[in-house]
């Protein structure tokens, strides 16, 4: 069992290390100081320069481009405060190119942009006309490559949507159930392992709709700091008490949970009807593994239930795909919840939810989106169909078992690579999210359009997905990326980025 | 230098001599207290606990927390869903019997279009199923910014944002707008989606009776004095109104236009949601606003799904770029979610080709609502409930039993009793707990334009014959 050298924070720390079968690596550096210190300085000056252009435009000096409002509804309460919209004016507008960029092909391996240009410093864009062709996809959440328009996916895809139509148009309670869902559940319960699942149409949808199901009030839900948007809403809507413990911190959650058992809820001390744990697999802006073992082993200890949210990881780790669980080789029915999405690894859309036949059953009469929102369109359940049993072997070939040791290699590869190169690489090492630091705001900027110079789709994310000094470009490795590519984008990016992205 | 140090250090013990004695205890006693504060231990109160260790391992011990879920009983309808073979069509094989679909929100009838299943089959021939990604990375198709072009030019305004999912079009949409202490007039028949989407908001909802446009104006009449109290507070607190054009629950229609006279006379903004108006009502489809000559920049926001009219999936906003811009960036349902498959957008796109094509599909789709209206009355012990052009009704028992859960009960027994005889309907479900103002429970029969005069004659007379049999 590795131990973390003394650079690194002390939460990542592996506490009960004989829980893992394997080396737990895990890398978060600090920022050095030098760096921060240029990165706060940089966006004060932005800052500066914001109120200057504002002041400027408020004057009338400066030709102002923000859509406005009605002549009629003028004397209206506004919209908007001004401050609101503050970074989005002067800082994110700057740099606006590098997002909402579209594509018209698969996004696969190699994609093709369509060519934007604005004369008016990103406030509008034209299409050009042109088409950017073959351009490496680092951004797209591709991981297994099953994002193509042959082969069997896209066969069987198309014959579900002569047989079925495209759409639904009711709800899975009133008319909407088809034969082809039932299907889809209960080929993901068997690829899971557990005994019922779920699907839901959208993945966002899938953890705002059902968190409130399974939690109310006076229940605690104990949720990571870096948790995603669509589990803090889930959390909130439910109308239980939400506490927070820092990211990936076992001390932390303990600590949490110990106090909860013992003092109850706040002020009436009444003990909690539940303690529910929100996780996700893999942090998408980390590149964090979930520390599954330690978490499973809390849970048991203090009676707490598991959430488990794998968007990430399902399909991309694990030696057969089945994610986190499969990746540290526990037992699936030490997770209460398994929530996941088909986004990412199956190259479809929507969500799902497995676990015990009595959980499910519930869901089934209590879920919003079962009740009230449209089932799922029969090519995108076909779609996952066919990606699930290639992954899972059952289609007689390898192609699974291939694209599954493809990623893994290509992961170790790439952040080895990167690593090597002296580039600060956060997260987990067989994680195939790999966040690389960037810090300073006009980095984010000139990355992003230097990558796509050289043909390079990459993400850049700043404020305020992330902290503020904590700018990152985010690559995601897929199977479908060969070495070439990965050598080519580890040497382009090494050409353009400064000495200040390298170890202290 | 040395000497002018010294200098002071004599003027210090000079001060010091001089000084009263009280000056100096009290100084003395000062100097004392902070070294204490300054070595004293800190506790905060939450730990201090009189619990010791082996208590709390107790409590730890002894605490039982609930089931993850309750138990369900066996027989609870849930746990039997119709299952549908096959498309849902309009001839749709429902638990294996082949029955006429009234259940399915397919009100032009594009689910099994040929035009649109070809427009989706290139779409998916060109990029696949999936698109991998949130708008924001790489998962914006041409199809998608073409798609939303289209929503606005067929809608007349400016700008229109697309959703992956009908329910969290509107759930994303209020919140973005509506923060923490602003306020927002709903209708006590506002559809479930609305409600998620006020409670994610932290506003303050303020209900009023359904339709009833005095009741909105006292509501209105009220603030106005309550912003006369606190002028300072009443500038910056945004105030709205959030209708439906055509109600799921109620199939009644808003008035629009008492509406916009509120709006201008109280200085409040309308969003308006058209998922069952959108395609429906208006000589073009374009939905309430053309149905009562509205001007569409009147209404802040129109929302609608693209489930029921469009007969693919997703939802869509449109409005002023002023208005719509805002959400590319604080729509939660858009920031965070990954986009719309590009065939389904494809979709869409061929079913809004159909619809400018062709606007007589509006007044056909219409007639036979009227139709379906007129032979659903006179059945004994149900009442029609929902406007003449609404192409979704409700059938309501005219006297309730009393309990709820009998009146379910007699009304899948029609349901059941239909099925056998090939009409494919279903019960109106809703989250009894969850709902803020639960409709009474109701079957919804949905009329779509396949259906022809005999097959609504024959789902008439079995429905009048459910009726006489069951509800005697």
């Amino acid at each position: 069992m590795q131990r973390s050298t003394q650079n690194h924070r002390n939460n990542h720390v592996v506490h009960n290390a004989s829980l893992y079968n394997k080396p737990f690596v895990e890398q978060f550096e600090e920022t050095p100081l030098l760096v921060a210190v240029l990165t706060y300085v940089g966006y004060g000056i932005l800052t500066i320069f914001g109120y200057l252009r504002d002041f400027l435009r408020n004057r009338g000096v400066e030709k102002c481009h923000v859509a406005r409002e009605r002549d009629e509804q003028k004397d209206f309460v506004p919209l908007y405060q001004d401050f609101e919209n503050f970074y989005t004016r002067n800082l994110y507008m700057r740099i606006r190119d590098n997002w909402n960029r579209p594509i018209c092909s698969v996004p696969g391996a190699k994609m093709d942009l369509v060519e934007r240009a604005s004369k008016d410093y990103n406030w509008t864009f034209e299409h050009t006309g042109k088409v950017v062709k073959d351009v490496i996809n680092m951004g797209s959440y591709n991981y297994l490559g099953f994002a193509e328009n042959t082969g069997m996916c896209a066969d069987s895809a198309t014959g579900s949507t002569h047989k079925y139509g495209v759409g639904v148009g009711s709800t899975r309670y009133e008319m909407g159930n088809l034969d082809i869902h039932e299907e889809l559940e209960q080929l993901v319960a068997r690829f899971l392992g557990v005994e019922s699942s779920m699907a839901f149409g959208m993945g966002f949808a899938t953890n705002s709709m059902n968190i409130p199901a399974l939690a109310g009030k006076g229940c605690l839900i104990l949720s990571d700091e870096l948790n995603h948007a669509s589990l803090v809403l889930g959390a909130r809507l439910s109308g239980a008490t939400i506490r927070v413990f820092k990211h990936n911190n076992m001390v932390s959650l303990e600590k949490l949970l110990r106090d909860a058992i013992v003092h109850g809820q706040p002020r009436t001390h009444r003990p909690w009807k539940k303690i529910l744990i929100l996780v996700e697999g893999i942090y998408s802006m980390e590149g964090s593994i979930v520390r599954l073992p330690e978490v499973i082993a809390l849970k048991k200890h203090y009676k707490a239930y598991l959430y488990l949210d794998e968007a990430h990881s399902i399909g991309a780790l694990g030696p057969r795909g089945g994610g986190v669980v499969d990746y540290f080789g526990l037992d699936p029915k030490d997770v209460d919840i398994m929530m996941g999405t088909f986004t990412k690894s199956f190259g479809a859309a929507g969500g799902y939810i497995g676990g015990k036949r009595e959980l499910i059953d519930y869901l089934r009469s209590h879920s919003h989106s079962s009740i009230y929102a449209t089932a799922m369109s029969p090519p995108v359940s076909q779609q996952i169909i066919t990606s699930m049993k290639i992954i899972m072997g059952e289609d007689d070939t390898t192609l699974g078992a291939e694209r599954l040791k493809q990623l893994s290699e290509n992961t170790t590869y790439f952040r080895r690579k990167l690593r090597e190169m002296g580039f600060i690489i956060y997260g987990n090492d067989d994680s195939p999210v790999v966040p690389m630091m960037l810090y300073m705001p006009a980095k984010i900027g000139a990355f992003g359009r230097e990558m796509l110079k050289r043909n390079i789709g990459t993400v850049v994310v700043g404020f305020p997905a992330t902290p503020i000094i904590e700018s990152r470009a985010r690559f995601c490795v897929s199977a479908a990326h060969t070495r070439d590519m990965l050598d080519t984008v580890s040497h382009l990016s090494e050409t353009r980025t400064h000495t200040c992205t390298r170890h202290a | 230098m040395a000497s002018g140090q010294q200098w002071v250090l004599v003027e210090m013990v000079q001060a010091l001599y001089e000084a009263p004695a009280y000056h100096l205890v009290l100084e003395g006693i000062l100097i004392l207290w902070i070294i204490r504060l300054l070595f004293s231990k800190t506790y905060k109160l939450q730990e201090r606990s009189d619990l010791t260790e082996k208590e709390k391992e107790d409590l730890i011990e002894e605490w039982q927390p609930e089931p993850l879920v309750p138990l369900m009983s066996k027989d609870h309808p849930s746990l039997n869903y119709d299952i549908v073979t096959g498309p849902p069509s309009h001839k749709i094989i429902v638990n294996g019997k082949e029955c006429i679909n009234f259940a399915s929100f397919n009100f032009l009838g594009f689910l099994d279009n040929e035009r649109v299943k070809q427009k989706a089959l290139t779409s998916l021939r060109r990029y696949g199923v999936g698109t991998c990604g949130p708008r924001g990375f790489y998962g914006t198709f041409d199809v998608h910014l073409e798609l939303e072009d289209r929503l606005a030019k067929f809608m007349k305004t400016e700008e229109a944002i697309i959703y992956s999912y009908g329910f969290a079009t509107i759930a994303s949409a209020i919140p973005a707008y509506s923060k923490r202490g602003d306020i927002v007039f709903v209708d006590e028949a506002a559809c479930f989606s609305i409600q998620k989407g006020l409670q994610a908001s932290r506003s303050f909802i303020k209900y009023f009776k359904h339709n009833d446009m005095e009741d909105l104006e006292r509501l209105l009449k009220e603030q106005e004095i309550e912003d006369q109290r606190n002028p300072r507070k009443a500038r910056v607190t945004r105030r709205f109104i959030v209708v439906e054009g055509l109600y799921i629950n109620t199939a009644d229609v808003c008035p629009l236009p008492d509406l916009v006279k509120l709006k201008y006379k109280y200085k409040v903004r309308i969003f308006l949601e058209e998922s069952m108006s959108f395609g429906v009502l208006g000589e073009h489809g374009r939905g309430v606003t053309e149905h009562f000559g509205v001007n569409i920049d009147d209404i802040d926001l129109i929302s609608a799904n693209m489930e029921n009219a469009v007969a693919s999936i997703g939802g869509f906003c449109c409005g002023r770029s002023f208005v719509i811009d805002h959400q590319r960036l604080s729509g939660q349902g858009y920031c965070f979610s990954a986009s719309l498959p590009p065939m389904l957008a494809a979709a869409a796109i061929e079913a809004l080709n159909i619809m400018e094509e062709d606007p007589e599909i509006f007044t056909i789709l219409r007639e036979k609502c009227k139709h379906v209206h007129k032979a659903l009355q006179e059945i004994p012990g149900v009442k029609v409930v929902g406007e003449a052009y609404a192409p979704a009704l409700h059938l309501q028992l005219e006297r309730s039993s009393g309990s709820r859960d009998t009146d379910v009960r007699m009304l899948r027994s029609i349901v059941d009793y239909c099925l056998e005889r090939q009409i494919a309907l279903t019960l109106a479900r809703y989250l009894d707990k969850e709902e803020r103002f639960l409709p009474p429970p109701s079957i919804r029969v949905v009329v779509t334009i396949e259906q022809t005069e005999e097959d609504i004659e024959k789902a008439a007379s079995c429905i009048r014959e459910a009726a006489l049999a069951i509800l005697k």
